[in-house]
């Protein structure tokens, strides 16, 4: 049976196996599990230090391995190219006769097609790792780098094996194992060489180690007569004492183990069982890591330890998988990998696919900025090719906050000059044109900035800025008074700086820095007009823009006369819930009594929990406005919105909203919230299409006449 | 320290961990194990045990006669056809539940890695606490090929499920014997 990969997105999100077979693996509690007792902040940071200075000094570091390799006995080859290691390896088969080759699982191998290589010179290559020998029956590239055939089921994986073996064969896993076994162990004892990768190369003792489940490296290290072990720079260490935390941290975040079944330390070349001594191959490949260690800001990749775990978080890739989303090397990690070692147009194409929650940043065992390079491959993109012109005319009019109200004004009324030329569907996510899945939500007939003079408050001293950003000034503008209210209730006056515009969110994820710098520039100077001694914001994409991303975002386009203002904004700034937080903390506003509780779920946007590490306050604050919190499932996973990403890749935003809201429903609360308009526009469409009776609100929407 | 070594070893996949005072009750152990799991003369049910320091206390002449099928020769041949492989371990690592294996004779290879049983013996008192106090004790410049081993030959390709015996031993017993590292190595 022909097996074909998922080509688009579409075929991918069609594949019944592919999105279940993730989904079903309590990935994220095991990992907690395996991690009981380590300190991971600490481990990871070790890691990081240790591969980060390997590519400060590539060159030093794999002399000091070649030189006490080989005088180990080891043959050590330096390849500068992929080309060089092919070559050099052929050459061997060539010069020893080498017929038959066993492997074990090595990405470098696949980063080089050296199976299709060698094969033009009569050489058969096997692969021996269960899920590399699936995706070989089925002429398939991994789509997982730990797990590599997790994109078939095990119907589809039975027939592969039956047409291999010319016989009937059962679906049942523990059968199709054996069956495996049987097929290459025979491999193994007839093989003229195995090939392996490495986890690890250590300089001080020229000694490589390996770690697999299944017990294939050994094998391959120990039947057949030649040894040759294809080993990435990346995958360098100093001392042998730097083993620990990579074997420390690979086996607990790629499959929530506390170690391999096997971990093998090879220093030299020993005794093949016939009395004849093994001759052992190492090919240190750099092929193009030394320009990556160059650049500054795609360096922090190479401490990439290929556990694979940014793909069990990644909820897009947990969707369509590594044929989609990725190339050789798949996900978010591999979009990195691919664009320096294999192909920069691909990764160019495949970087889409990051939605940007960060998700895996967190758990990242050599504490790589995962989505953070991402963005780096569409900002170079951008200034290197442009943004088509129409989105650039979108993301200049929601610079200027004035034209924007305008042209809002004719919109709330028509929406017809927008509808013209696809013009909408680039402007920000709430105005665009998303009806086949959900309603568009309605521009307010009056936006904020006008219902704002309309609104009492009683004089204080303590004064806040409200930073409305688009949504809530257009969109919601109900919410905004509602904010200013509560707010009032705790003492705190509240202005509003009229020429605030665009935070400049959309313009930093399209990769237009500049745009973001000058949106950064424009806003520091309304905002901290009058002093204020808090900028409060109801929108956690926003407060991520003020927290966080303007310092970067003026940082990087040289603007630095205006980073202290940018950091005073900073630290004055607070998310809604976080200062309601605070103001209760200090007896400032007090809740009413005798409230009614509330079932509510609370949905962490990725901006406030993973940008802006706010997650505890918005419960402690609804808290302490009688809602009574339950928890979903992975209530910190992404609701698909990512602002422009739910139009750009609508189907992969609705299926993950899909498993969003089942999370949702299964808490059987009264409401859900979150701090996010788009999140809340996309949960609240999701709503929609269900029976449910539950809201999607605003907190500021549930907390109005909830305090004294 | 043997008790979470034991612990952590017996959640590590398909495998027991039993603990004998005397190198002869564990000998009496591996007696009984091997007409338990049927050991003859016959490709598959063969059992091979790789040479260790307590092999200096049997006389393994009349242990191949009271076994045929056992062999203290460990050719690939043989290993091949193992129901049950025996070799001796250097250290356990008691938060891992791992022993390692000093892997440079390759007979330590064939016996541990190509059979169905795996049986491992090991010094109790060669049981440390971590993995960074074990590599204080094992280090790569005297050691030409060394293992880390914890649990048995396993596998999650497909469909994440969790299946044994993939290349190597589906089933890992331990012994660990008190009194080995006084009278052994």
């Amino acid at each position: 049976m022909k097996i074909d990969m998922p080509k688009n997105v579409d075929e991918a999100l069609e594949s019944t196996s592919l999105s279940g077979i993730l989904d079903r693996w309590d990935y994220q509690g095991t990992r907690a599990k395996a991690f009981e007792g380590v300190d991971f902040q600490a481990l990871r940071t070790r890691i990081a230090k240790v591969k980060g200075g390997v590519a400060d000094n590539f060159d030093e570091v794999a002399e000091t391995f070649k030189k006490n390799a080989e005088a180990n006995g080891i043959k050590v080859f330096r390849a500068s190219s992929a080309e060089e290691a092919k070559e050099y390896i052929a050459n061997l088969c060539k010069e020893k006769e080498v017929k038959k080759i066993v492997k074990s699982k090595s990405m470098a191998t696949e980063e080089l097609h050296l199976n299709k290589h060698l094969e033009q010179f009569g050489i058969q290559s096997d692969e021996t790792d269960l899920g590399e020998w699936i995706c070989q029956l089925a002429h398939h590239t991994p789509s997982h780098m730990v797990m590599p055939a997790i994109h078939l089921n095990k119907e589809e994986i039975s027939s592969l094996f039956s047409d291999e073996i010319q016989q009937p064969l059962d679906n049942d896993i523990d059968k199709l194992v054996k069956v495996a076994r049987e097929q290459i162990r025979e491999k193994f004892f007839e093989a003229d060489m195995g090939i392996s990768g490495a986890n690890i190369a250590i300089a001080e003792t020229g000694s490589i180690v390996i770690c697999t489940n299944e017990g294939n490296a050994r094998l391959v290290t120990s039947l057949p007569k030649i040894h040759v072990a294809l080993v990435g720079l990346e995958k360098l260490v100093p001392n042998y004492e730097d083993a620990e935390p990579i074997l420390t941290a690979l086996p607990r975040n790629a499959t929530a183990q506390l170690l391999t079944s096997y971990a093998s330390f090879i220093s030299a070349p020993t005794l093949n069982d016939d009395g004849t001594m093994k001759e052992v191959h190492v090919v240190l490949m750099d092929n193009n890591r030394t320009a990556m260690a160059e650049d500054p800001k795609f360096k922090e990749a190479l401490q990439c330890i290929r556990c694979g775990g940014c793909l069990n978080v990644c909820p897009v890739f947990r969707l369509v998988s590594g044929h989609v989303f990725g190339d050789i090397y798949t996900g978010g990690i591999g979009t990195i990998l691919t664009s320096w070692f294999t192909d920069l147009k691909s990764a160019e194409e495949i970087q889409a696919f990051c939605i940007g929650c960060d998700k895996c940043k967190e758990i990242c065992p050599g504490n790589i900025d995962i989505p953070g390079l991402i963005l780096e491959i569409r900002r170079r993109k951008a200034a290197k090719e442009g943004i088509p012109a129409v989105y650039k005319g979108a993301l200049q009019v929601i610079n200027n906050r004035k034209l924007f109200h305008s042209l809002l004004k004719v919109a709330s009324v028509g929406q017809k000059p927008f509808a013209k030329d696809g013009f909408i569907r680039h402007l920000p996510f709430f105005l665009s044109n998303f009806t086949e899945h959900r309603s568009l939500p309605t521009v307010a007939p009056v936006a904020f900035r006008d219902l704002f003079k309309t609104i009492k408050q009683p004089k204080s001293d303590t004064k806040a800025a409200f930073f409305a950003g688009c949504a809530l000034d257009f969109v919601f503008p109900k919410t905004g008074e509602n904010i200013i209210k509560v707010l009032n209730k705790g003492g705190v006056e509240v202005t509003f700086p009229e020429d605030q515009s665009c935070c400049g969110i959309p313009h930093w994820g399209s990769g237009s820095f500049d745009m973001a710098a000058k949106s950064a520039a424009h806003n520091l100077k309304s905002l901290l007009e009058d002093d204020p001694q808090y900028v409060v914001v109801g929108c956690a994409s926003c407060t991520t823009a003020l927290k966080k991303e303007w310092v970067e975002v003026l940082q990087s386009e040289g603007m630095d006369d205006l980073i202290p203002q940018a950091k005073k904004v900073a630290e004055r700034t607070y998310m809604f819930t976080e200062l309601v937080n605070k103001l209760v903390e200090d007896k400032k506003l007090i809740p009413k009594e005798g409230v009614d509780t509330h079932k509510l779920t609370y949905h962490d946007s990725c901006h406030a929990k993973r940008h802006c590490g706010i997650s505890q306050e918005p419960r402690s604050a609804l808290s302490a406005a009688g809602y009574e919190i339950k928890d979903m499932k992975e209530c910190d996973t992404c609701c698909g919105m990512g602002g422009a990403y739910t139009i750009k890749q609508s189907d992969v935003s609705m299926n993950m909203l899909k498993r969003k809201m089942e999370n949702v429903q299964e808490t059987g609360a009264e409401f859900v919230s979150a701090e996010c308009p788009g999140c809340l526009i996309q949960l609240g469409g999701g709503l929609d299409k269900t029976d449910s009776n539950m809201k999607a609100m605003h907190p500021a929407d549930l907390m109005i006449d909830k305090f004294q | 320290m043997f008790e979470l070594f034991k612990t952590r070893a017996e959640a590590s996949g398909n495998t027991e961990v039993k603990r004998f005072e005397t190198t002869l009750e564990a000998l009496d152990f591996i007696n009984d194990f091997l007409k338990e799991e049927n050991i003859q003369d016959v490709a598959g049910s063969y059992a091979v045990w790789a040479d260790g320091p307590l092999l200096k206390q049997i006389d393994t002449k009349v242990m191949e006669k009271k076994f045929p099928g056992l062999s203290f020769n460990v050719t690939r041949e043989l290993a091949k056809g193992a129901r049950v492989g025996i070799s001796q371990l250097k250290w356990g690592i008691a938060e891992l539940g791992s022993m390692a294996q000093d892997s440079a004779d390759v007979e330590q290879r064939l016996a541990s890695a190509l059979s169905w049983i795996h049986v491992a013996i090991l010094p109790t008192t060669k049981i440390v606490a971590n993995l960074a106090d074990f590599m204080k004790k094992m280090h790569p410049k005297e050691y030409k090929y060394m293992t880390l081993i914890t649990g048995a030959s396993k596998t999650a390709d497909i469909e994440r499920v969790l299946a044994l015996g993939v290349h190597g031993p589906d089933r890992l017993v331990i012994l660990c014997v008190d009194d080995l590292e006084v009278e052994g190595a």
